[in-house]
């Protein structure tokens, strides 16, 4: 009995230095990320507007959806949810987090596999790698901006010169290539990120796996598909957490490298341009609390899929 | 001479702390394009010998719409870090409450200013911005390359599109595969509503928004006006001009790759420069109309000092903005970048006339310039301005015939209005 009481006497001294260990952070949290969350959301129910935000009444759902009549019967819906530029946005953004994710990760893969690899001069390579990485986006997508230009751009005269095509291609005008520009640049840039993580989790395979295999005479391919892919799996689905995160953000190599136009507006291009650009602030906090369903929806689905898979492997 | 210099800017401030004025650090920021930050430092160098004062250049982004979205933030949160803006002329209405009444601080000149840049300025009586200087576009043109195809100078839409095709197609097949007929500003941005208004306007199709605040884009005259500048895209002008701003534009015609472009007038500086390779083969005109009485529309631009209302220097800001826009400085900006003058009589000065020729020729140009509907409009300015860029842009990117933007610009823009402006 009396030793109970010293047991929870003793756990709950433990739970409240815990507590105070967690205060610094929980406080940090609330102030620099649940405060202005919570404010954004406020905002997307208000009529604010950039200069007056301390005028902002409460308006409803307004800024989501509003059905407006006509008076004559008739009507029609606006707001975000009724908006079709952002649904088009919400589908480049997805698009874009797709196809760049999913090439990042295999390319990704690869490099990570041959910088594994011992050979000379494995060092000064890995570094090299980076150097996309290391490039601020806005100084890389101006720099591509500039080679991808359809009059003094350096890609189109190497096409040229190597005659697969005929007349210069203007890429990031062209609402045909521009998403494949912007791709192609985010793909350059951050597939070494990716090669990164991944490297990191192939170093963590223990060597002695590989030596049994190779005594046993197990081919390269199933080495692969049986030992390496199943180990760095969870270093793998970390990364392409982070990556979608970051993908499905994406604002600044859109806004430098295209025209601000349907082929490639983005989710957080459309909010900015609608708080800032527009005097539309409570519209575009709409779309910043809709931006960050978005993404915590996906998340959330992907953590929760990726979970389930590895508790299959584990019993 | 430097001792001189400084013997001077020494008397000078002594003279101004007696006087009780102290120096003070102003801040001024501008979106540089061309020669414009070279200019404005010389300047800035000569009012800080004058009065003590110092003055830092912020600067900004071509892009006048990137530049209005940092100017707003910076202005709603009150900040106090810029104490003079360069605003772009279609601002006035949207940050009038930003910025100082100039009116009771320039009584004595403001009669010396081109009306029209200061009714531009002034929002119901207060005067947001001092006009610095004009801008009315030109359609330049390859002088030598007409005369080698014995082609005149076009007056119509029509005529510079088939002008365009001979020369382009003449200099291609003599091997310069680089050649094309006209470069303008297509990208999606607020120099794109310059252009397609222009187009509109001098085919009959009316304002984007007429001054009572009616809205009439949707007709005939103005979808034909849109499918001609669609046809050009891909035909006489490059299909990443959907891309180009005015510095794209120039860079093409400059290196003696186009036959027309249309531009504001400080490329007429740039293309005369003594590193340009055209500087002896081009002329500029009057923008072309879209056909026999019509009128030809030239967009009113021009960038204007304005003193914030949250700077904790506004004496000193306004004597800034005040010695920016005297006759000398006008005169200077005139010649060095040619610049169309805010101060009336400076269009009338033999130095100006002798050296940009076609500055007293664009005074009328100027008077009669067409404005954007940012006056009509109000705060909603920016939104109208995107919904008929797009609209134009998705026309000539061929997402839509001009028929079809046109009726969704018009609903875009019944939408955006509501029940007034």
């Amino acid at each position: 009995m009396a030793e109970t009481a010293k047991k929870s006497r003793l756990s709950r001294s433990r739970t409240r230095s815990a507590w105070l260990f967690l205060a610094p952070m929980l406080v940090t949290l609330a102030v620099v990320a649940a405060w202005p969350l919570g404010r954004t959301i406020w905002f997307s129910f208000t009529d604010a507007s950039l200069d007056l935000m301390s005028d902002a009444r409460w308006v409803g759902f307004r800024n989501y959806l509003e059905y407006v009549e006509w008076g004559d019967g008739e009507g029609q819906y606006y707001g975000l949810l009724a908006d079709a530029r952002w649904w088009r946005s919400v589908w480049n953004t997805i698009l874009f987090a797709v196809v760049s994710v999913s090439f990042e990760t295999l390319f990704g893969l690869v490099i990570a596999l041959v910088l594994n690899q011992q050979f000379r001069g494995r060092g000064l390579v890995r570094a090299a790698v980076l150097i996309p990485w290391a490039i601020p986006t806005i100084v890389s997508a101006k720099m591509w901006a500039w080679m991808l230009h359809d009059q003094f751009g350096i890609i189109n005269d190497m096409l040229q010169g190597l005659g697969l095509i005929s007349q210069p291609i203007a890429w990031t005008a062209s609402p045909d290539t521009a998403m494949v520009a912007v791709l192609m640049v985010d793909i350059w840039k951050t597939t070494p990120f990716m090669a990164l993580l991944i490297l990191a989790g192939l170093q963590m395979v223990p060597q002695d796996i590989y030596e049994a295999a190779k005594l046993d005479g197990v081919p390269a391919w199933r080495v692969f598909r049986k030992i390496t892919l199943p180990l760095i799996m969870p270093a793998v689905l970390v990364a392409v957490v982070f990556r979608t995160l970051d993908a499905l953000r994406v604002f600044d190599i859109v806004y430098v490298l295209t025209p601000n136009t349907d082929a490639t507006r983005t989710m957080s291009v459309y909010a900015r341009e609608n708080l800032f650009d527009y005097d539309q602030f409570a519209y575009g906090s709409a779309a910043s609390t809709l931006l960050f369903l978005v993404i915590a929806l996906i998340t959330i689905t992907f953590i929760m899929a990726t979970r389930m898979d590895l508790e299959g492997k584990r019993s | 001479m430097t001792t001189f210099r400084h013997l001077m800017t020494g008397l000078a401030t002594a003279a101004l702390l007696a006087s009780g004025a102290i120096a003070e650090e102003l801040t001024i920021v501008h979106g540089s394009i061309g020669r414009d930050q070279e200019n404005l430092r010389d300047q800035l160098d000569r009012f800080e010998a004058e009065t003590g004062h110092t003055v830092t250049i912020v600067s900004m982004p071509e892009s006048t719409t990137d530049q209005f979205g940092q100017y707003r933030l910076w202005l709603s949160a009150q900040s106090s870090d810029i104490d003079v803006y360069r605003l772009d002329v279609i601002w006035a209405p949207q940050l009038a409450q930003h910025f100082v009444d100039l009116s009771p601080h320039v009584q004595d000149i403001i009669d010396d200013f081109v009306p029209a840049a200061v009714e531009s300025q002034t929002v119901d009586g207060k005067l947001v911005a001092l006009p610095m200087f004009l801008g009315a576009p030109a359609l330049y043109y390859r002088a030598d390359l007409l005369e080698k195809y014995g082609r005149d100078v076009p007056t119509t839409w029509q005529e510079m599109t088939e002008t365009a095709q001979i020369i382009m197609d003449g200099e291609r097949a003599e091997g310069d595969d680089d050649m094309w007929g006209f470069v303008f500003q297509g990208a999606a941005y607020e120099g794109l509503t310059c252009n397609a208004q222009e187009w509109i306007v001098s085919n009959g199709g009316g304002r984007i928004v007429e001054l009572d605040g009616s809205i009439g884009i949707n007709n005939p005259a103005a979808a034909e006006a849109l499918t001609l500048a669609a046809s050009w895209v891909g035909g006489i002008s490059p299909e990443g001009v959907l891309n180009y701003k005015e510095e794209d534009a120039r860079g093409v015609f400059q290196s003696g790759n186009a036959v027309f472009m249309r531009n504001w007038n400080y490329a007429y500086a740039l293309a005369a420069g003594e590193d340009s390779p055209v500087r002896d083969s081009f002329a500029v005109t009057t923008l072309p109309t879209g056909g026999d009485g019509l009128p030809s529309a030239a967009t009113l631009g021009g960038w204007h000092l304005g003193v914030s209302a949250y700077s904790e220097h506004q004496e000193a800001a306004i004597e800034l903005v005040r010695f920016l826009n005297n006759y000398d400085n006008q005169k200077e900006r005139a010649i060095e970048l040619s610049r169309p003058p805010t101060l009336t009589a400076v269009y009338d000065d033999p130095e100006v006339a002798a050296e940009q020729e076609f500055i007293p020729l664009w005074k009328p140009v100027v008077d009669n310039a067409l404005p954007r509907p940012s006056a009509a409009t109000l705060r909603k300015y920016n939104e109208v301005s995107a919904a008929f860029w797009t609209a134009t842009h998705n026309t000539m990117s061929g997402d839509g015939t001009a028929e079809e933007n046109l009726a969704r610009l018009e609903a875009e823009l019944n939408r955006l209005r509501g029940p007034r402006w």
